[in-house]
C-alpha cells in the first residue's frame, strides 16, 4: 500500500484533494475478461495465455479467456453466451486501440442484455505488444498492469442510458455560398426544412464573383444561378438575405436562432446548424510586393475581373498588357507569419487565369514566380497546358522573396531563380498579379462566439478530428462545411458541406436522437454554488438550480460536451465526468502498479530444444520456439516451414529475418531447385 | 540507493481524440519506448485533477507526463492555460510533500506525433533517472511523521 494513503487528507491544506462523498455505486462482481491474440500481433510478444490464467484468479473475475480474434463473429457469439450463462455484470476486452472496436464490443454487450457502458477496452496492441515488441517480457508485465487497470475501472462502471431528446426536423444553414446552397438542397430533399441565412443582399458568395472556374470551365455566376433556380423551386427551403444571426440558444435537437432581416426579428427553431460562412481573400499589406505603391500590382481577383471585362485586348489603366508576373503564395505558407497553411486552390487558380489570358488574347508573356506548384490531382493538367503554352516558371524561396520596384516608370522584378544556382534575374513586366491565399472571414469571431465553435491556431473553425470526425464540431448539432473550416477549392467545399448535410440528416431523421451520456454531473450534497465551474465552462452548460433549500450547480446534459474542464476547478470536488470519475482514474493507477507475478521461467522446459541445444528463447515470441523445434537437426525452406507449422510464409519470413539478426538461425544455402534459401539453427 | 538499471515509471495522461492516436502510432510503427510507461486517456488535458497526479506519485509512479492538445484542442482555445494551472496547483501540493516538481511534464502531442512522443518520453526518463525513484522522496517526507 502507498505510504501516504493513511494520512493523505491530513497532510495537505489544499482543498484540491478533497475526497468525494457521494456518487457511490455498487461495484461490479461478475466480470468477464477477454485477452486477444490478434492472430499473433499481440501474442507474439505478450504471453496472453499466462496472463489469462493469472487474471482468472483476480477478485470479481468470473471468466478470463485468451481468444484468437476478439472481434471475430464466433468470439462475439461466445461472449454473448458467457454473459448470459455466467450472468456477467461487466466485461473487459484487452485487444487493440479503443478507436477500432469500442462500438463492436458495446454492441456485444447490448446483444447480451448488458449495459454497453459496463464494458472497458484495454489497449494491449498499439500501446503494448507493438510498442514494446523489442522487450516481450516487459510487454507482458505491462499488459498485466493495463488489464488490471481495466478490471479496476470496470468495477466502478455504471450502467448508463443514452440521453434521448426530440429533434426538430429543421436545419439552419448559415451562409448561402455554394457550400450552403448545395447542402440546403440535399437537406431539403431528405425531408428537413431548411432556413438558408445569408448576410449579403445576394446568394452565391465568392463563387458568384469568380468568373470562369477551373476544371469545368463554367462561369461561377451561371453555376450559382442554376442552383438558386433549383432552390426557389423547393418549398422546404426558406432563403433569408440581408439577414444577420443575432443570437443562438438551445442545444442539439432544439436550437433557437434569432435572426434579424432588415427590421424584422425572427426566431427560428431548428434541430441542427450547418455553418458554411466561407472565407476572405488575403489582403496584401501596403508595400507587400509593391502593392498599393505601384499601380501595376493587383490581386488575382482583380486580374480575373480584368480578363472577364476586357475584349480583344488586355488593357489595364489604359496600357496594353503584354507581360504578366504572377507571384504565388502571397499570404500563405508564412513560416513566421500567421498563415502557415497552404491555401490549396491558388496555384491552380493562377495557372487557370494565365490559360484564360492565352485563350482570349494573344501575345501575353507569363512569368510564374512560385515556391512549389501544388496543382494536385487532375489540376496538374492545367500546369502541363500552361508549360506547353510557353509560360515561364521561376522558383523562389520564402527567405528570398522577389522584389517589385518601380524604376523609370517600369515595374521591375528581381528574383533569385532557385533552380538555376540561385541566379539573380531582373526583368520588367506590365502587370504584377499577387496570387493571394485564403484567410478566415473577418466576422468569423462573431460566428464562433455565438455558436461556440472552437477555432484552431490558424483561426479557421475546428472539426473534432480531421480524419475520424470531419465536419463535426464539439458542439453537438453544429456542423461546419466548406472554407470556414480551412482552405478548399469549390469541389472540396461542396463535398464537405454535403458530408455535413448527410450527417445532420442521420441525427434528425428519426425525430428523436440519442446522445452519449459522457457528461458532467454535480454532487448535490457538497456543491455550494460557488460558480467556479460555470465560469470555466465554455458551453454554458452549467446553471444554478435550487435543491434542498440551497443553490447548486446543474448541468445541461445536452449542451455539456464532457470536456471535464469544470472538474479540476471545483473547490469541493463536487463535479465530475461520468466514466472519468476519481474512482475510475485512481483505481486504474492502482491497477498499473499491481505487482505482476509473471512467471518468466514458465516455458523454460519447452525452450530447451530436445536435441540438447541450449537455446534461450525466453521472452521471445512463441513462434520462435516452434520454428526452432522444426529446424532442430534439419534445414528447411520458408515454404516447407510454412507447411509444417501452418503459418503464412510472409509472417515466417519476417520472423526468420529477426531470428537471423538475433543469431538464432542462419541461412544454409539454396535448396535443390535453387528456388529458396534454406535455414538452420545457429550453433 | 538506485542502481544503474532504475527504469522510471511514467504515467501519461493523453487525450482520446488527439494525442492517443499519436501514441498509438508510435506502437503501430514499432517505434519503441520504455515499457514502464502507462497511458490513461481522457477527453481533455484541462480535466485532469491534481489529486490524480498526486495519487500516481503515491502509488509509485516516478513521473507524470501530460500529452496535451495545445492549440489543437477542440474543446477550448484556453486549453493550455487551464492545463498549466492544473500543473501549478499540483506542483504546490508536491512541494508541500517534498516531491520534486520536475516530476511533472507537459508537451503538446498531436495525432501524428509518434516520434515527438517517444522523444519526449526518453528525455523525461533521463530527467527522472537523475532524480531517482519517487520512493526516496516519499520516504524522506514520511520519515518525520514516523518518529
Ligand atoms: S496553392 Fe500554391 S500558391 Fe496557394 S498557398 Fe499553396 S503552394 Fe502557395
Ligand atoms: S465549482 Fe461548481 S460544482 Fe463545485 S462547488 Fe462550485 S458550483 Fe458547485
Ligand atoms: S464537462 Fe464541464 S466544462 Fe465541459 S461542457 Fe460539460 S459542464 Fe462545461
Amino acid at each position: 500500500m502507498s505510504p501516504l494513503n493513511d494520512d493523505k487528507d491530513s497532510i495537505t491544506s489544499s482543498f484540491y484533494l478533497t475526497k468525494q462523498t457521494s456518487f457511490r455505486i455498487a461495484m461490479k462482481q461478475r466480470i468477464g475478461v477477454y485477452i486477444c491474440h490478434c492472430g499473433g500481433n499481440i501474442s507474439d510478444y505478450v504471453d496472453v495465455e499466462q496472463l489469462s490464467k493469472l487474471i482468472a484468479n483476480e477478485d470479481n473475475v468470473v471468466i478470463s479467456k485468451d481468444v484468437m480474434f476478439a472481434c471475430s463473429d464466433s468470439t462475439q457469439k461466445d461472449m454473448v453466451q458467457d454473459i448470459n450463462d455466467q450472468k456477467l455484470d461487466a466485461i473487459v476486452v484487452a485487444s487493440c486501440t479503443p478507436k477500432l472496436h469500442t462500438h463492436t464490443f458495446r454492441n456485444v454487450a447490448i446483444r447480451a442484455g448488458l449495459n454497453p457502458y459496463n464494458y472497458t477496452q484495454v489497449n494491449v496492441r498499439e500501446q503494448c505488444s507493438w510498442a514494446h515488441s523489442d522487450k516481450p517480457m516487459d510487454a507482458t508485465i505491462k499488459a498485466y498492469g493495463l488489464i488490471r487497470a481495466g478490471i479496476n475501472r470496470v468495477k466502478y462502471s455504471e450502467a448508463l442510458e443514452n440521453i434521448e431528446i426530440t429533434a426538430q426536423k429543421a436545419v439552419g444553414v448559415i451562409g448561402a455560398g455554394i457550400s450552403g446552397m448545395r447542402a440546403a438542397v440535399d437537406l431539403a430533399r431528405m425531408g428537413n426544412h431548411v432556413y438558408l441565412i445569408e448576410k449579403e443582399a445576394n446568394v452565391g458568395g465568392r463563387v458568384a464573383e469568380s468568373g470562369k472556374l477551373f476544371m469545368t470551365g463554367e462561369n461561377g455566376k451561371d453555376v450559382i444561378d442554376r442552383l438558386y433556380k433549383r432552390i426557389k423551386e423547393i418549398p422546404e427551403i426558406t432563403v433569408f438575405t440581408n439577414a444577420n444571426l443575432d443570437k443562438v440558444s438551445g442545444s442539439i435537437g432544439d436550437f433557437t436562432l434569432e435572426v434579424s432581416v432588415k427590421d424584422e426579428a425572427l426566431k427560428l427553431n431548428v434541430g441542427a446548424v450547418l455553418v458554411t460562412t466561407g472565407f476572405d481573400f488575403y489582403q496584401p499589406k501596403e508595400g507587400e510586393y509593391g502593392y498599393k505603391l505601384s499601380d501595376n500590382v493587383i490581386t488575382l481577383q482583380q486580374f480575373n475581373k480584368l480578363i472577364e471585362t476586357s475584349n480583344d485586348k488586355l488593357v489595364y489603366n489604359g496600357n496594353a498588357i503584354k507581360s504578366v508576373a504572377y507571384i504565388y503564395c502571397v499570404g500563405s505558407r508564412q513560416s513566421k507569419g500567421e498563415n502557415k497553411y497552404c491555401s490549396r486552390q491558388c496555384c491552380s487558380a493562377a495557372i487557370h487565369s494565365s490559360l484564360n489570358v492565352h485563350e482570349k488574347f494573344s501575345g501575353v508573356k507569363a512569368f510564374h514566380l512560385y515556391r512549389d506548384i501544388r496543382t494536385y490531382g487532375k489540376q496538374e493538367l492545367l500546369y502541363t497546358e500552361s508549360s506547353r503554352k510557353g509560360d515561364i516558371y521561376i522558383k523562389y524561396e520564402e527567405k528570398e522573396p522577389p522584389a517589385v520596384e518601380v524604376k523609370n516608370n517600369k515595374t521591375v522584378i528581381t528574383v533569385k531563380d532557385y533552380l538555376t544556382y540561385k541566379k539573380e534575374l531582373s526583368f520588367d513586366v506590365d502587370l504584377v498579379v499577387l496570387v493571394t491565399g485564403m484567410v478566415p472571414r473577418s466576422d468569423s469571431n462573431d460566428i464562433s462566439s455565438k455558436l461556440k465553435i472552437p477555432t484552431g491556431s490558424d483561426r479557421f473553425f475546428n472539426e473534432i478530428h480531421p480524419k475520424l470526425k470531419p465536419v463535426e464540431t464539439v458542439i453537438k448539432g453544429v456542423y461546419i462545411g466548406g472554407t470556414c473550416q480551412g482552405p478548399k477549392n469549390i469541389t472540396e467545399s461542396v463535398q464537405s458541406s454535403l458530408a455535413a448535410a448527410s450527417k445532420i440528416n442521420t441525427i434528425l431523421r428519426k425525430g428523436t436522437l440519442e446522445l452519449e451520456p459522457i457528461v458532467a454531473r454535480v454532487n448535490a450534497e457538497t456543491c455550494l454554488w460557488c460558480e467556479k465551474c460555470a465560469a470555466v465552462c465554455e458551453y454554458d452548460a452549467i446553471k444554478p438550480i435550487e435543491s434542498n433549500g440551497k443553490m447548486i450547480a446543474q448541468v445541461n446534459t445536452s449542451t455539456c460536451v464532457g470536456c471535464g474542464i469544470c472538474g479540476p476547478v471545483c473547490p469541493s470536488n463536487s463535479i465530475e465526468i461520468v466514466q472519468f470519475t476519481d474512482n475510475e482514474i485512481e483505481s486504474m493507477i492502482d491497477g498499473f502498479m499491481e505487482k505482476a507475478e509473471i512467471n518468466t521461467k514458465q516455458d523454460s522446459q519447452e525452450n530447451e530444444i530436445s536435441s540438447g541445444k541450449q537455446i534461450k528463447l525466453n521472452g521471445f515470441p512463441k513462434i520462435w520456439r516452434e520454428i526452432a523445434s522444426a529446424l532442430d537437426d534439419k534445414t528447411l525452406t520458408i515454404p516447407q516451414l510454412s507447411e509444417q507449422l501452418g503459418v503464412e510464409s510472409n509472417v515466417l519470413t519476417w520472423h526468420l529475418m529477426t531470428m537471423n539478426r538475433y543469431g538464432v538461425v542462419e541461412p544454409a544455402g539454396l535448396d535443390e531447385d535453387e528456388a529458396y534459401y534454406m535455414y538452420k539453427l545457429k550453433k | 540507493m538506485e542502481t544503474q538499471e532504475f527504469k522510471p515509471r511514467i504515467l501519461v495522461f493523453s487525450t482520446d481524440k488527439i494525442s492517443d492516436p499519436g501514441i498509438d502510432q508510435a506502437g503501430l510503427r514499432k517505434i519503441h519506448y520504455s515499457p514502464s510507461v502507462y497511458t490513461i486517456s481522457i477527453p481533455c488535458s484541462s480535466g485532469i485533477k491534481p489529486r490524480w497526479i498526486l495519487h500516481a506519485f503515491e502509488q509509485g509512479f516516478d513521473g507524470v507526463f501530460i500529452a496535451a492538445d495545445g492549440t489543437e484542442c477542440s474543446y477550448s482555445s484556453k486549453c493550455s492555460e487551464h492545463t498549466n494551472s492544473i500543473i501549478v496547483e499540483a506542483q504546490k501540493i508536491m512541494k508541500e510533500r517534498n516531491i520534486n516538481t520536475k516530476r511533472i511534464r507537459m508537451a503538446a502531442i498531436c495525432s501524428v506525433c509518434a516520434e515527438p512522443f517517444v522523444n519526449h518520453i526518453s528525455t523525461f526518463s533521463k530527467i527522472l533517472q537523475d532524480l531517482g525513484s519517487i520512493k526516496n522522496e516519499i520516504a524522506e517526507h514520511k520519515a518525520p511523521s514516523l518518529s
